[in-house]
């Protein structure tokens, strides 16, 4: 985006005071862009969620407001401007209306580095991928205080597991995230994409047995900090009714769910950009040369192309969040910390030995050949598990004869 | 980067900054309030965080967020939190008197205007924008080897203290007792 702004600034012939506030004016404007991105996000997700869950449990789901209700959204939102702004007596006020902003700042903030495309970034930050592990730091700091200041045990009980569950899981997201980075060599996340390729083959997931199971510690721990189900216990409405919300209404609920929502984003751009190739187009070797190469609308559609690629694999994984959360029970607290101090540390330890002596092995003479045979190795067990997956599916619905099923729209 | 030096735009978000970081300070100083204290420092950290990114320091700010506000500020909530009676400033806050105040106030501050006079301070000509990521790493695993291997050491040795303060202390029964 920088890039851009200077080759149009250069044609505009600023005086330096103007030059000021055409800066200003241009951060104002990209953080809007992203700022309406994620906004529509996260409301058509809170649609799809609704919908795919309705599926999933036999249900309809909204479906009155526009076409599918996809219109539900909208309605939503406007409801929650109009409503009345709740604010219990004996809160501690301050802290109690400043939480949500904070919840929702810590994952907006993330966006500012995330990857949308082959050169379409809002800020692309050298240490990309830890500046968007340390800025959600802010949410945990926000469930804390939204919990603390409600003044109600359930609310502090649950923003206290949220900070200890977002707390513990930051290790080993942090561990898988370093396994990727010691292949990678850069923590910039665009670099990171450009030093993968088109092909599952080239994507850092199948390089070698270390990343495809950091991609799973990867997965589980971006979970947990997101409290999705089933990692979902702060607000675990058979024990806490609905933890650090408890007491929040109208607009300052919505708030922590767009940050829910938003986050959902940011944990599928996360691990489509360390794990699954990013914008990479599959058969295109050399991006950057290529758009480098060609001008106007060819360059503009090559970009298109490559920000089109991100979507389909972000939102596929979106589904598979929204899934999983509609399809596991939810752990118990000491199953959680269990889970994350005993299984996934040491096994992002591993993760990233494993991956470092890896990049050690690529390099040594022979090295070229067994990588690649390892890499093909991990892509045909990948197709193979997903194969078997889709076949099981068949036989399941084939042996569910239930009409109803196979209405997916109302 | 050019982009900020050029045109004053770092100066403001310098003072945004400075007052945010005195603004919090001053909650964190005088508030009756301990939970009030312990959250304001947020606004401290992620002030010096703010600044050492205006310094081109982009690694360091992330690590001032991530240590100070992720870790050591999630800690001192938490026992905050865990305290009986916060909400009480005379057991939260004791005071200790003016005179010892005032002595410590004076103190530090002749400290710190002493270390501000002292040091002699450069301007870094260098508008251009230089990752520092590389360099760290390779100062750390290189040069200063052996103190950041002792530093880990020492961070072991508190993880396994911390495990042996919170261990249940299981003591088998004496056998007279275990046979009635």
């Amino acid at each position: 985006m920088k890039e851009l702004f200077f080759e149009l600034s250069q044609s505009w012939q600023l005086e330096p005071l103007e030059m000021t506030g055409a800066i200003a004016l241009w951060l104002v404007v990209v953080s809007a862009i992203v700022l309406s991105f994620v906004a529509t996000f996260a409301g058509v997700t809170s649609w799809v969620e609704r919908r795919v869950a309705g599926r999933m449990m036999s249900r309809i789901g909204p479906n009155r407001v526009g076409p599918q209700g996809f219109l539900q959204w909208m309605a939503d939102g406007l409801k929650c401007f109009l409503k009345e702004d709740v604010i219990p007596n004996e809160v501690d006020k301050p802290l109690f209306r400043f939480a949500p902003y904070l919840v929702f700042t810590g994952t907006f903030a993330a966006f500012a580095a995330l990857p949308f495309g082959y050169g379409i970034v809002a800020a692309d930050l050298n240490i990309g991928i830890f500046y968007v592990t340390a800025i959600t730091a802010l949410v945990v700091i926000g469930i804390l205080m939204a919990g603390w200041s409600s003044n109600n045990k359930w609310s502090l009980l649950g923003g206290v597991r949220s900070a200890a569950q977002i707390v513990s899981y930051e290790i080993p997201s942090g561990l898988a995230i370093l396994s990727v980075v010691v292949l990678a060599g850069t923590l910039n996340l665009q670099a990171i994409i450009a030093g993968q390729g088109g092909f599952p083959w080239d994507w850092y997931i199948f390089n070698n047995p270390f990343t495809l199971m950091a991609f799973f510690i990867f997965f589980a721990s971006i979970l947990a900090e997101g409290n999705r189900t089933p990692f979902d216990l702060p607000e675990a409405e058979s024990e806490l009714v609905a933890g650090y919300l408890t007491e929040y209404s109208g607009m300052r609920f919505v708030f922590f769910f767009f940050g829910e929502w938003a986050n959902l984003w940011v944990m599928s751009a996360l691990i489509t950009t360390l794990f699954l190739g990013g914008w990479q187009i599959p058969g295109v070797a050399d991006l950057a040369g290529v758009v480098a190469g060609v001008q106007g609308a060819a360059k503009t559609l090559w970009i298109l192309l490559s920000v089109v690629v991100f979507f389909a694999k972000t939102l596929v994984l979106v589904f598979v969040v929204i899934w999983i959360r509609w399809t596991l029970p939810r752990l118990r607290v000491d199953q959680l910390m269990v889970m994350c101090w005993k299984y996934f540390v040491p096994f992002g330890f591993l993760c990233m030995m494993g991956s470092a002596l890896f990049v050690l092995i690529a390099q040594s003479p022979l090295g070229e050949t067994v990588h690649l045979v390892v890499r093909l190795a991990l892509t045909g067990l990948g197709g193979l598990v997903l194969l078997l997956f889709v076949r099981r599916t068949i036989l399941n619905v084939r042996e569910l004869q239930d009409p109803f099923y196979f209405k997916v729209l109302e | 980067m050019t982009l900020l030096t050029a045109i004053g735009l770092s100066d403001i978000a310098f003072f945004i900054f400075a007052l945010l970081i005195i603004g919090c300070g001053a909650v964190v100083a005088f508030s009756r309030n301990i939970v009030h204290s312990g959250f304001a420092l947020m606004g401290t950290f992620a002030g010096v965080a703010g600044l050492y990114a205006l310094a081109f320091a982009q690694f360091i700010a992330a690590v001032q967020i991530m240590v100070y506000v992720g870790g050591v500020l999630v800690v001192i909530l938490f026992a905050i939190m865990m305290t009986r009676e916060i909400g009480r400033a005379e057991s939260s806050n004791p005071a200790v008197g003016r005179f010892p105040a005032v002595l410590l106030g004076v103190v530090i501050g002749a400290v710190l205007v002493f270390i501000a006079l002292q040091f002699p301070w450069t301007i870094n000509p260098s508008t251009d924008f230089d990752p520092t990521v590389n360099d760290l790493g390779d100062a750390l695993l290189s040069r200063f080897l052996i103190p950041f291997e002792v530093l880990s050491l020492l961070l072991l040795a508190v993880l396994v203290g911390a495990v042996m303060l919170v261990k249940k202390e299981i003591k088998a029964l004496p056998p007279e007792e275990k046979s009635s």
